[in-house]
């Protein structure tokens, strides 16, 4: 049967490293891309006699993320270790929390075609990261050697895992896109993908709609984009349900995402590798927190996305479409509140960060957190076009000036001789001249086709080199014309 | 009547990555025995309002200040490691062939 026919159920599990300056139990720093195996110490490279020290600003992060995604955060929580061997793993156990974790429940809400979603969070729970290996041939299997980076091993972690809920690949991707955009607006993790700091791993099973029971699961890695996660996820959905109606089995396995091939392939794996005999870690002791900590957390929360889209809407008077464009990227909604800081027209100011602001940022591929407009000049420009200084026309060569040099609206405006024409006999004397070099234009405009004044208006916008105030140079055509009929 | 096999036993030493020899397994398999039964006994106590204790030692929140703090020389990082290269710590074939 179709894949319509089928319900699609999709958890997932994803790793969010938090943005503490150090690793969760030394004081390594946990700077990006530093010469390998430069931050690390004894206590990260597991030798025998080393003692774990927990990071309070780590508690704190996943307390907070927890507070972002509606967890109950618990007062009393604890580390397990998680027996495994592998190579990016020193100590041969991650440190992890397994029956106790810092926060439980939760729901993550978004709205995909016009329905509003409500995601359950199973749990958030606190582990240190993997380090980073290197193969020396084209994938693992090929490999003769690996080379270990253990840089990254140690960085907190929080473990985000969802409820059975999504129930699309596109559903799936939407949800981990709020899921980033409210860690980051909690401050707790920049989540960037491409550098690893946001990970994640994908369950995804089949049942004929209107069954209850869920059908076997795969799980998919390896995916390490957002555009990946619904790809992967699409392509798995077809394959389970190719194999359920020719009658064959799912194998309840691990499989990679290829995203050169665009398809999933099953991960050798002993049965075993899943037997990770947890036990307490005897290294650390119990965290306790009251729920005075919990309460000045939550009270000094930054403003989540969700109340940011509907304060857009009544404070600014924004329309929802333009409220949840800004608000779906942290630094996009920080600029513009830097912005109306200085200029109070809120609508100008969106159509601005939403055409030609974010033209230049695409077409640069820059980050708007290394836009070089500050957005003080971004306001007084809006303020010159007010005054009539430069036309909305000039606006756009001032700002893409602007964008590309980080100079001020006023001097640019001054150094490239781009103020605006008003002044009335300069206007009028291009007029005439417009006039006089477009005879047939005019005979036509005269003999009542009226639409050709346009075309005229726009000969002499481009004589005055875009300058002149286009009301004006209406105004003043209009008027010149008809005293020639 | 025994809690634990033999056959358990070799599992958990493989995953451990032990090798124990077969008078090593018996030994094993008696002992770890010996302590379940033991744990047999705890468990039949009445703990309904006993908290479970989580930890030996009662001591929480032991914890420290986000401050970087200086990591080994690049020198001092491999002195233990059975092989490096380019910086990097060498290890053999991660995943085994057919």
């Amino acid at each position: 049967m179709p894949l319509e026919d089928y319900t699609i159920v999709i958890g997932l599990e994803v790793h969010a490293e938090l943005m503490t300056e150090t690793k969760l139990f030394c004081g390594c720093s946990t700077s990006f891309g530093s010469e390998a195996n430069s931050q690390v110490c004894p206590v990260c490279l597991g030798l025998p006699g080393t003692l774990p020290v927990l990071n309070e600003k780590a508690v704190e992060y996943a307390v907070k993320a927890g507070l972002a995604l509606n967890s109950d955060i618990s007062l009393l929580s604890k580390f397990d270790r998680k027996n495994y061997f592998y190579p990016d793993l020193p100590k041969a156990y991650q440190v992890s929390q397994y029956d106790l974790p810092i926060c439980l429940g939760g729901h993550v809400d978004f709205i995909v075609n016009g329905e509003k979603k409500v995601i359950g969070i199973t749990r958030v729970h606190l582990e240190e990261e993997a380090g980073k290996s290197v193969h020396s041939g084209a994938t693992i299997t090929d490999s003769e050697f690996s080379l270990e980076d253990y840089n990254r091993c140690g960085i907190p972690l929080i473990e985000i895992v969802s409820e059975p809920d999504l129930r699309s690949p596109e559903e799936a991707r939407i949800y981990l896109e709020t899921l980033r955009n409210i860690l980051r607006y909690a401050g707790v993790s920049d989540c960037k993908m491409e550098e690893g700091s946001l990970r994640c791993d994908a369950n995804i099973s089949l049942m004929p709609k209107g069954a209850t029971k869920f059908g076997t699961r795969t799980e998919i890695k390896n995916m390490n984009s957002f555009r990946s996660v619904q790809r992967a996820l699409e392509y798995e959905a077809k394959r389970h349900a190719e194999l359920l109606d020719r009658g064959e089995k799912i194998i309840q396995e691990t499989r990679t995402w290829d995203e050169a091939s665009g398809v999933t392939e099953a991960m050798r794996s002993k049965e075993e590798a899943h037997d990770y005999r947890y036990f307490p870690e005897p290294d650390l002791v119990p965290i306790v927190l009251t729920n005075e900590f919990v309460n000045d957390l939550k009270d000094n929360l930054p403003e989540m996305p969700v109340a940011k889209y509907h304060r857009y809407i009544t404070e600014y008077g924004l329309p929802e479409y333009d409220a949840d464009l800004i608000t779906a990227n942290k630094d996009m909604a920080d600029y513009f509140e830097e912005v109306i800081k200085h200029y109070k027209d809120a609508k100008v100011v969106a159509n601005w960060l939403m055409g030609e602001f974010m033209r230049l940022v695409n077409e640069q591929e820059v980050d708007i957190t290394e836009v070089k407009v500050k957005p003080k000049h971004l306001a007084e420009m809006f303020a010159l076009q007010d005054k009539g200084v430069i036309s909305s026309k000039i606006a756009k060569t001032v700002f893409e000036e602007m964008f590309n040099t980080g100079k001020d609206p006023a001097t640019i405006v001054k150094e490239k001789g781009l103020v605006q024409i008003t002044d009335a006999s300069e206007i009028e004397k291009i007029v005439e001249e417009v006039i006089k070099t477009n005879p047939d234009p005019v005979a036509e405009y005269l003999s009542g086709k009226e639409k050709v004044l346009g075309f005229l208006v726009g000969q002499v916008m481009k004589l005055s080199r875009g300058k002149a105030n286009p009301q004006m140079a209406n105004e003043f055509l209009k008027k010149a014309l008809d005293q020639l009929k | 009547m025994s809690l634990i096999d033999k056959k358990t036993v070799e599992r958990v030493a493989d995953l451990a990555r032990l090798h124990l020899t077969e008078e090593e397994k018996e030994d094993m398999t008696k002992s770890l025995n010996e302590i379940l039964e033991f744990e047999q006994k705890l468990a039949n106590l009445d703990t309904d309002d006993v908290e479970p204790t989580i930890h030996a030692i009662e001591l929480k929140n032991v914890m420290r200040k986000d401050k970087v703090e200086e990591s080994l020389s690049i020198r001092d990082v491999f002195l233990n490691a059975p092989d490096e290269a380019e910086g990097f710590f060498k290890v053999p074939r991660i995943v085994e062939l057919d």
